[in-house]
C-alpha cells in the first residue's frame, strides 16, 4: 500500500471526529450561539461511551450514553449561557475544563485498556477500484455521518426549520417579533451540538483509537470549532475541512512509516500548524467571513 | 393548562445600575456552592466528604510548610491571571497563555542548557527577562494573526499551546536531555547562580513572589488609574465609541497580547529558575488555564485577583493533599475548577440582573 492509498483508505475515518463535532457546532453557530466546549464535550462523551463499550454495553449502547451525556453537560452550557446570559466565550471555556476535568476523573481506572473497534464494510464493485478502492470500505458511523452531513445541508438549504434556525442566528428580534421562540430553538441547536460532539468523542475513543488515553481528544474539538470557521458557516465547505483534517492527521502516520526522518513531535503538531495557517489565509478575506458570517454569533439574546 | 398559568415564574430583569453587592458576594457565593457540589461528588464517588473537605480545604492552612506551597504557587496563578484579565477586559480573549508560560521557560532554560558554567548574579535574571520575551514571541504570533489576518484570536493561542507542548516534548525527548539523565525526559539541573534567591527561608518561596506583587499593582496603576488602562478598557466595552475617538482597536489587541505573554513566559521562568530546577515535561500543571479562572473569579480586577489566586492555589495544594489522604484522583481539581468558573458566572447574572417573579400567564402573553 503505497502513501496515497493508506491516507485515501483512513481519511474518512479520521475525518470522523472532526466532521461530527464541526456539524454539531455548525448548527449551534448558525442559531447564534458561540460554544467553545466542545473539546470537553468531546472528551467526556469519549469516557462514557470507552466505559459502556469496555464493560461489554457494546458500542450502540456506548455511543447513546456519549451523545445524552454530552447533550446534558451542553445545556449546562445553555442554561448559563443562554438562561443566565452569562458571556458565552467564559462559559464555553468553563464547560471545556469541566467536561477535561470529568474525562480524566472517570477514565482514571481505565487508562491504557482497549476495547474492539468495529468492522468495516465496504461497498459492492466500488471498494474493488484500484488505487481509490479504499475509500469506500468504512465502517458504519463513517456512513452514518456522511448521511448526516448530507441531512444537515438540506435541512439548512431546504425546510422551514433550517430557515427558523437561520433567522434566529441573523436577527433574534425579528424572529422573536414573528412568535419564534428564540430562547427554546437555540436550547435545542446546544443541545444538538453536544450530541454531535458526544458522538465524535466515542468515535475517537471506541472505534478510531480504541484505547483510553488521558487527553486522547488532543485538540480535536477546538479544531472542530476552526473547521465552522474555514467552511465558512457553510456544510458542503465544513465536510471538505473534515477531510483536508483526515488526511493532515495521517500524514503523520505515514511519514512515520516511510521510515522520514523528521521529528514524530512536528509531525504531532501538523493539524495545529495547518489550523493556524488555514485560520490565517481564510480570515484575512473579511467579505468572505461576513457572507455567509451569523449576524448576533455570541450574543445575548433579550427581549 | 389554567393551574399551570397561576404558577410564578423566575424572570430576570435587567437592573439600571449593576450591584456593587452582588459583585463582592458572587465570588464567595460561587465558591461555596462549587465546593458542596464537589464535596457531593465525592460522596457519590464513596469517598469520606469530610475527610476530603479537611484535607482540600483547612489542612493548607494548618501548618506553615504548606502554607508556604500556597504562596509558591500563588506565584504564577497571580503573574499570568494578572496579564490574561487585561486582555480580557479589552476583549483580547488569549487563551493560550499555557503556551506562553512553556515558551517563557523554555526561552529562560537556554542559558543552563548551553551555558551551565556561567556563574554571577546576573544569570537568573537575565533568565526571567528571556523568559518574558520568549512569552512575549509566542503571543506576539496570535496577535499578529488576528490584527493583520483578522484571524479569532482564541484559536489561534490555542492551537500554539499545542505546539508549545509538542515543541518542549521534541527539546526534552532530543537536544536538550540530560545525557546523565538515566533517559528521563527532562534537562539538566540548573546550577546555584541559574536559581532564584529563596526570599522565606526553610520554604521554597523565592524572589519571584516580590516581582509578582509588584507587577500585580504596576496592573492595578496601569487599569485603574491610568489613560491606557482606560483606553483598553472603553475598547473592550464600547469599540465602536473606541474607535470615533481615536483609540485603534489593532494597538489594543497587541498591547493585550504582549503583556499577557510577557506575563505568562516570566511566570514559565520563574518556575523553572524556582522550585523546579530544571526543564521537565510536567513543568505546568494546568497553571495557563487556572488563570483564566481566577481572572474571571477576581472580577478581572487586580486586586480581587489577589485574593482568586490565593484561593486557586490552596485547591491546587488542597488537591494534593486530597490525593495522598483520601486517594482522590488528581484530576478532582480540575473538575472543581471548571464547576468553580461555572457558578461564578451564574452568581454574576445578580450583578447585572435581579431576579422577579411574575406570573405565568403575564409571562406569556405577546
Amino acid at each position: 500500500m503505497n502513501a496515497i492509498e493508506f491516507i485515501l483508505a483512513g481519511m474518512l475515518a479520521a475525518a470522523t471526529p472532526f466532521l461530527l463535532a464541526a456539524l454539531g457546532e455548525l448548527v449551534v453557530e448558525r442559531a447564534g450561539v458561540l460554544n467553545l466546549g466542545v473539546e470537553g464535550l468531546m472528551a467526556f462523551g469519549a469516557v462514557l461511551a470507552f466505559v459502556i463499550v469496555h464493560h461489554g454495553g457494546g458500542h450502540f449502547l456506548g455511543f447513546i450514553a456519549a451523545g445524552l451525556g454530552s447533550a446534558v453537560l451542553s445545556l449546562v452550557f445553555a442554561v448559563i449561557a443562554l438562561g443566565f446570559r452569562a458571556n458565552q466565550v467564559a462559559t464555553g471555556l468553563a464547560i471545556g475544563i469541566l467536561g477535561q476535568g470529568l474525562s480524566a476523573l472517570f477514565g482514571k481506572s481505565y487508562e491504557s485498556l482497549t476495547v474492539k473497534g468495529l468492522p468495516k464494510l465496504g461497498l459492492p464493485w466500488l471498494s474493488e477500484i484500484p488505487l481509490v478502492g479504499g475509500l469506500f470500505i468504512q465502517d458504519v458511523v463513517v456512513w452514518l455521518s456522511l448521511a448526516a452531513t448530507f441531512a444537515i445541508w438540506a435541512t439548512f438549504a431546504y425546510t422551514k426549520i433550517g430557515l427558523v434556525v437561520r433567522a434566529i442566528g441573523e436577527n433574534p428580534k425579528a424572529a422573536h417579533a414573528i412568535g419564534y421562540s428564540v430562547i427554546t430553538v437555540r436550547f435545542a441547536a446546544v443541545a444538538f451540538g453536544g450530541t454531535m460532539a458526544g458522538f465524535a468523542g466515542a468515535y475517537a475513543a471506541v472505534v478510531y483509537t480504541p484505547l483510553w488515553a488521558d487527553g486522547m481528544i488532543a485538540g480535536r474539538g477546538w479544531i472542530a470549532i476552526a473547521l465552522v470557521v474555514f467552511g465558512t458557516w457553510l456544510t458542503g465547505r465544513i465536510f471538505l475541512g473534515a477531510c483536508l483534517f483526515g488526511a493532515v492527521s495521517l500524514m503523520g502516520l505515514a511519514a512515520q512509516a516511510s521510515g522520514l526522518d523528521v521529528p514524530s513531535q512536528l509531525l504531532a503538531s501538523l493539524p495545529y500548524l495547518v489550523t493556524i495557517l488555514v485560520l490565517g489565509i481564510i480570515s484575512a478575506d473579511r467579505r468572505l467571513l461576513k457572507l455567509n458570517g451569523v449576524a448576533s454569533l455570541g450574543e445575548p439574546f433579550e427581549r | 393548562m389554567s393551574a399551570f398559568s397561576a404558577a410564578f415564574l423566575p424572570v430576570l430583569v435587567r437592573r439600571e445600575r449593576g450591584s456593587l453587592a452582588a459583585t463582592l458576594i458572587a465570588p464567595p457565593v460561587a465558591l461555596a456552592a462549587a465546593t458542596v457540589v464537589n464535596l457531593g461528588l465525592y460522596v457519590l464517588m464513596g469517598r469520606d466528604p469530610v475527610a476530603v473537605a479537611y484535607a482540600m480545604l483547612l489542612e493548607p492552612f494548618l501548618s506553615w510548610a504548606s502554607f508556604s506551597e500556597v504562596l509558591l504557587k500563588t506565584g504564577p496563578l497571580l503573574l499570568i491571571a494578572q496579564g490574561l484579565a487585561i486582555g480580557f477586559r479589552a476583549k483580547v480573549f488569549n487563551i493560550g497563555a499555557e503556551g506562553q508560560f512553556i515558551l517563557g521557560a523554555i526561552f529562560a532554560s537556554a542559558i543552563p542548557v548551553w551555558f551551565p558554567q556561567a556563574t554571577g548574579q546576573w544569570v537568573w535574571p537575565v533568565m526571567l527577562l528571556l523568559g518574558a520575551l520568549g512569552g512575549a514571541l509566542w503571543a506576539s504570533v496570535t496577535a499578529f494573526w488576528r490584527v493583520k489576518l483578522n484571524a479569532n484570536e482564541i484559536l489561534v493561542s490555542l492551537m500554539l499551546t499545542l505546539v508549545a507542548a509538542q515543541f518542549l516534548n521534541y527539546l526534552l525527548l532530543g537536544p536538550w536531555k540530560d545525557p546523565n539523565g538515566f533517559n528521563f525526559p527532562q534537562s539538566v539541573m540548573f546550577q546555584y547562580d541559574a536559581m532564584v534567591p529563596i526570599l522565606i527561608p526553610g520554604t521554597r518561596v523565592n524572589v519571584s513572589l516580590l516581582l509578582t506583587i509588584a507587577l500585580s499593582i504596576a496592573a492595578w496603576i496601569l487599569m485603574q488609574k491610568s489613560f491606557i488602562g482606560y483606553k483598553l478598557q472603553v475598547g473592550g466595552l464600547a469599540p465602536r465609541a473606541a474607535s470615533y475617538a481615536g483609540f485603534n482597536e489593532g494597538w489594543a489587541i497587541w498591547l493585550s497580547l504582549l503583556i499577557g505573554g510577557c506575563a505568562a513566559g516570566l511566570a514559565g521562568a520563574a518556575e523553572v529558575a524556582g522550585p523546579l530546577g530544571q526543564l521537565q515535561r510536567s513543568i505546568s500543571t494546568g497553571y495557563g488555564y487556572a488563570a483564566i479562572i481566577v481572572a474571571y473569579l477576581g472580577g478581572l480586577h487586580p486586586i480581587g485577583i489577589v485574593v482568586s489566586a490565593l484561593c486557586m492555589a490552596v485547591l491546587y495544594i488542597g488537591g494534593d493533599n486530597a490525593m495522598v489522604s483520601a486517594n482522590l484522583p488528581i484530576a478532582a481539581v480540575r473538575v472543581f475548577q471548571g464547576s468553580l468558573l461555572l457558578a461564578y458566572l451564574v452568581a454574576v447574572a445578580f450583578v447585572r440582573y435581579r431576579l422577579e417573579w411574575r406570573r405565568a400567564a403575564y409571562r406569556s402573553q405577546p
